[in-house]
């Protein structure tokens, strides 16, 4: 599928054209495992019987399943399986036809989601995986097309290890933002994690933060839903409570220069957490006075947001609102492939772009985030 | 006078004083049990009384806790906004305990304590019950002993208690609420079952406070995704203290979300956002508006319903000054349905009262 094959309906014809020329950087492209002895040859012989015999361990019901079964296998479009075998997102000729070049994409940024060295519950586990995670990616992804870039991943519950997981890559130009789960022990504004952000922020790495990991907390501040469809939205919920606490622990005030991309949220609710949070902010800012801005202005300046699942307004032009609520600036393009509810860049954002705005969100935004030629 | 005369207040704040001053409304067992060992203070932790969110400061008693003075609730929130009607929401712990037997006994002597001491005293005032929410044996029996009392509008839920509302097991409660024309309140506030995030306990009771936000929203797929309004075609849930800014971008993603797995959920057969818009309704505060008030009319133009708001102060909560209830930029038009018809719909005992 090509972007011509996708139609704006909303937008005339010239544009069409436009935007089938256009360049897009993609904030969120899923490669995976073929399986998990990939990763033997980055273990040492302890950890590959440990992968072996016990397998990765998470506080979750299930060795295989998710405890919300999906709606597709793997997750995935039934499109996306590679044709000589192997999960979606496992080949990399096939992700290269069927997502970079039929897509214009100029940069993909990889996200893996299974398995992670941070929801490990042994610690050292988590922290050799990571290495092993990181190693594989650099030889067998980004090390061959250079349109791909890595995520440092970490063991975040463990920040020295994180710390140092951080310092193994950074500066390598494969790397260009340091990967956390979203669902921690812990908010992840509290300040066990702050030396990971030091130390990202000293390398001038963002820190992504695709949803994610399990923490064994409810997946709702209410317990556990029932549902996959109630699953999915929550998720995206769960996001606002992660920039939510990375603004009122002061993350931006003890780290500056930190940068905070948030991805598979989608973003619509930016603005009214913003509005919520300035306004609360005023009648308790006393129980706050490390922050020295208000709430909203962290969330514009420090925090980028990706905008798959994309937000379909029931009036399409709404999302324009949004976008100017929030900030154009902050708007980064992903398409989440190989997901069965992936967008496409054709297709996804129904609303008419002018060609400056078009740039932005596939692609210049994302460029300054991370410091992209 | 302000704008709101003759409006119908749908979250005013009566302060329990604490299980000593209710022994009066215990059976013995219960009050040999609080005084022998010393059990009190279930205030819940989500409303920490000297806060000053909590409290607004010319809203608070020279003693006491705010909300805690009849004369004052009467003077302030029904004659300083000229409500023909108050509908007061008592936070104390009973949906928080454990013990379901004692969290029936509190529920009870909550609800008869605000007989005794408010309803009966201020026929301006309406109540939600409080029941023993997480059995629903015991909370049905007091709906039932309760029901007749035409004063009780509502049944009190917290936003995020041992489990999501949709699930079956407080099923029974719905089907006692629907029977007798009760809404079923969900209020802002935590009983502690679960970390008031899914990633974790924040530091911060401003992000406590913030998170009822998500805990709402949470609830509402809850609700719809069970299957609770095809069962309850007639009930009313009510966001309490949840603001409801959020509402349109909530609104899109789960029509999108339920667009791509309704398979799953085959009884959900429209749009989860039309469910929202006949069956879930919110107070009016805390609204979480827009910095520019000509952003307000655009928030609920994306609504698409001028029926899910009802009018309240949130007495003696603190979330505006002087009387202005609504918000700046609120549309004239919308302004009388919020204040009467929406409360009237949502409620339908206020009209069997007031004829």
């Amino acid at each position: 599928m090509s972007p011509e094959d996708g139609s704006i309906l909303t937008a005339p014809r010239e544009q069409r054209q436009s935007r089938a020329r256009l360049k897009v950087i993609d904030c969120d492209v899923h490669h995976a495992l073929g399986s998990l002895k990939d990763l033997h040859p980055y273990l040492s012989q302890r950890w590959r019987e440990y992968l072996d015999v016990y397998g990765p361990r998470s506080p979750v019901p299930f060795t295989r399943s998710s405890p919300y079964p999906k709606a597709a296998p793997a997750l995935s479009r039934t499109d996306s399986w590679p044709p000589n075998g192997g999960p979606p997102g496992s080949d990399l000729e096939f992700l290269q036809k069927q997502l970079l070049d039929a897509n214009n994409i100029e940069y993909g940024m990889l996200h893996l989601l299974s398995p992670t060295g941070m929801d490990q519950r042994n610690q050292d586990f988590g922290a050799a995986l990571a290495t092993a995670i990181n190693r594989w990616q650099y030889e067998n992804w980004t090390q061959k097309d250079r349109r791909l870039k890595a995520a440092i991943v970490v063991p975040g519950e463990d920040a020295a290890a994180a710390v140092a997981e951080i310092e193994r890559w950074a500066g390598n130009p494969d790397f260009v933002q340091v990967a956390m789960t979203t669902h921690t022990i812990e908010p992840l504004g509290r300040r066990r994690y702050w030396p990971i952000y030091q130390a990202a922020a000293r390398h001038g790495l963002p820190i992504g933060l695709h949803t994610g990991g399990h923490n064994g907390h409810a997946v709702t501040g209410a317990g556990w839903c029932s549902y996959y469809v109630e699953e999915q939205h929550n998720v995206a919920i769960s996001q606002q409570a992660v920039a939510m606490s990375m603004v009122c622990e002061g993350v931006f005030e003890q780290v500056p220069t930190l940068k905070v991309v948030i991805v598979e949220g989608g973003l619509a609710w930016v603005p009214s957490l913003a509005w919520r949070l300035d306004r609360h902010f005023d009648r308790m800012r006393a129980e706050l006075p490390h922050l020295r801005r208000k709430p909203s202005e962290y969330l514009r300046s420090n925090i980028w947001y990706t905008t798959q699942p994309s937000d379909e307004p029931e009036r399409p032009e709404d999302l324009r609102r949004i976008f100017d609520w929030m900030g154009w600036d902050r708007v980064l393009y992903a398409t989440d492939y190989p997901h069965w509810d992936m967008d496409n860049p054709g297709q996804s954002i129904k609303l008419r772009l002018t060609e400056a705005e078009q740039k932005m969100i596939y692609a210049d935004n994302a460029r300054a985030v991370y410091g992209l030629a | 006078m302000s704008a709101t005369v003759g409006g119908i207040d749908c979250d005013v704040h009566p302060a329990v004083p604490g299980l000593t001053a209710l022994l009066p409304y215990f059976e013995p067992y219960w009050r040999e049990q609080i005084t022998v060992r010393g059990i009190d203070g279930l205030d819940l932790a989500s409303f920490p009384s000297r806060v000053p969110a909590h409290g607004r400061a010319d809203w608070r008693p020279a003693k006491g806790k705010p909300g805690s003075s009849l004369k004052m609730l009467q003077a302030q929130a029904l004659d300083g906004f000229g409500s023909q009607l108050a509908i007061c929401n008592p936070l104390y712990g009973a949906q928080a305990l454990f013990n379901d037997h004692f969290a029936a006994a509190v529920a009870r002597a909550i609800n008869d304590w605000l007989i005794a001491e408010w309803l009966d005293r201020e026929p301006r005032l309406r109540a939600s019950m409080t029941v023993a929410v997480e059995n629903a044996e015991l909370a049905v029996d007091e709906i039932e002993r309760l029901a007749a009392d035409k004063r009780f509008v509502q049944v009190l839920f917290l936003a995020m208690g041992d489990a999501p509302l949709g699930r079956r097991h407080y099923w029974p409660i719905y089907a006692a609420a629907e029977r007798h024309g009760l809404a079923i309140g969900v209020h802002a506030g935590s009983a502690a079952r679960h970390a008031t995030s899914s990633n974790g306990w924040p530091s911060y009771h401003l992000e406590d406070y913030a998170l009822n936000a998500q805990a709402f929203q949470s609830q509402i797929l809850n609700l719809i995704h069970e299957g609770v309004f095809a069962k309850f075609p007639t009930l009313k849930v009510v966001g309490i203290e949840t603001g409801f800014t959020w509402l349109p971008n909530f609104m899109w993603r789960a029509n999108k979300t339920w667009r791509g797995v309704r398979a799953e959920v085959p009884w959900v057969d429209r749009p989860p956002a039309e469910i929202m818009r006949e069956h879930i309704r919110f107070t009016l505060q805390p609204t979480d508006a827009p910095p520019d008030p000509a952003d307000m009319a655009v928030v609920l133009e994306q609504i698409g319903s001028d029926d899910m708001l009802l009018f309240s102060t949130d007495y003696p909560h603190a979330q505006f000054d002087g009387t202005e209830a609504f918000p700046a930029g609120f549309p004239e038009p919308a302004r009388r349905r919020v204040l009467v018809d929406n409360p009237r719909r949502t409620y339908p005992r206020l009209q069997e009262a007031m004829s």
